[in-house]
């Protein structure tokens, strides 16, 4: 399932993240994070699962990181993708 | 045990990721007042997964939006498969906004294979409505554990004034104390709002724990020990429990009917409250001499 258009979730506060997805031809994941080095790999699966669940398959999913815990991360990414037109 | 319930904005991360630390026995995780109607879809995500993937040592109960909104139903879609001990129901006026509530969480149960019934109902009486029918509501159904007073609410319905001297509402906390304890149910006090005044909230806490609340709200973390240590029985209350109990097991032993103890006549309401004091003294971990 493809997203429909562009949408939006979440906040640029502390422990929380911003997530921006676009339709797009293929699935791209861009993170920026404090803590990309340590958990960069760990946030980038859990975006991957959240989107696989959602039967997304390709889109632009930009991450901005505040220091959220990942259950955030996926909270945000789910809404997001609803938003988008997208999910199952 | 449920003397302090804190309320946590359903769409902040920062304070949702804490709810297990802030010393309340049940948080209450808003999804009405505190969530602006844009984000209601994100903040009934949030409070989901942080459901799902936290362990939170304390009661969890999700305030929803009223049954006269289009957000009700969604919340409870989202919200009942992670089992939460409690869904607190705003504005409910009369017995058929909990029965309306109760058919759905029966229905959403039965949909996902889940033991019906097993998530109870608090009914937030916050309308001269809801007040006049608070029995009704109290006592509508099997899920119904509790009333909670909402005065903010209630004192715009009323047109008058909310004060910290709370005259304006003495009425409705005595109504609900009789209401709720006449269905067998529990009852909480409204939420002392100003965050910065130490002494009235613990004048507040006394007042309604002498009414016979059986806990209190509250919006502040910095609220929640001044309701624990208010709604706990002190240790000369939980000696005197003890003495009530040596007393009558003794008089039992002994063949007597009625006895007395220091100079006043031990009767059962008197034993039932010295039971609640050990029962709740021991939940506390708190034994006979205040040694825990």
């Amino acid at each position: 399932m493809n997203i429909s258009r562009r949408a939006s979730a979440g906040t640029m506060e502390s422990s929380d993240a911003y997530i921006e997805i676009e339709p797009a031809s293929e699935l791209s994941i861009h993170i920026e994070s404090v803590v990309k080095k340590q958990f960069g790999d760990k946030i980038e699966s859990a975006v991957r699962e959240v989107l696989s669940d959602c039967g997304v398959e390709s889109a632009i999913v930009r991450v901005t990181d505040r220091g959220a815990l990942e259950c955030v991360i996926r909270a945000r990414v789910e809404t997001a993708v609803k938003r988008s037109g997208g999910g199952s | 045990m449920r003397r302090s319930l804190l309320f946590l904005p359903g769409n902040n991360p920062n304070m949702l990721i804490n709810a297990g630390c802030l010393g309340a026995d049940a948080v209450i995780f808003d999804l009405e007042d505190a969530v602006s109607p844009a984000e209601k879809d994100a903040a009934r995500i949030l409070v989901r997964n942080t459901m799902r993937y936290m362990d939170i040592p304390c009661e969890r109960v999700v305030r929803i939006n009223s049954v006269d909104t289009e957000y009700w139903r969604d919340d409870i879609d989202t919200i009942l498969p992670e089992r939460p001990d409690l869904i607190l129901l705003p504005k409910a006026a009369t017995s058929e906004d909990i029965l309306a509530l109760d058919r759905y969480m029966s229905e959403v149960e039965e949909k996902l294979g889940l033991e019906c019934g097993t998530v109870g109902i608090i009914a937030l009486i916050e309308t001269a409505l809801g007040v006049e029918n608070a029995f009704l509501i109290a006592s509508a159904c099997k899920r119904v554990k509790g009333l909670f007073l909402g005065a903010e609410d209630l004192t715009a319905d009323l047109q008058c004034k909310r004060t910290k001297e709370s005259r304006e509402i003495e009425y409705s906390r005595m109504r609900l104390v009789v209401a709720a304890r006449a269905a067998g149910v529990d009852v909480y006090d409204t939420p002392f709002t100003d965050v910065n005044d130490d002494e009235g909230i613990v004048v507040d806490t006394m007042l309604a724990k002498s009414l016979g609340f059986t806990g209190k709200a509250s919006i502040s973390p910095r609220h929640v020990d001044v309701i624990n240590d208010t709604f706990s029985p002190t240790i000369a209350e939980i000696d005197y429990a003890y003495e009530v109990i040596d007393a009558i097991t003794r008089a039992k032993a002994e063949g007597k009917g009625a006895i007395s103890l220091r100079g006043k006549m031990i009767d059962a309401p008197i034993v039932a409250r010295a039971e609640r004091i050990i029962a709740m003294a021991s939940a506390l971990g708190i034994e006979r001499g205040g040694v825990s």
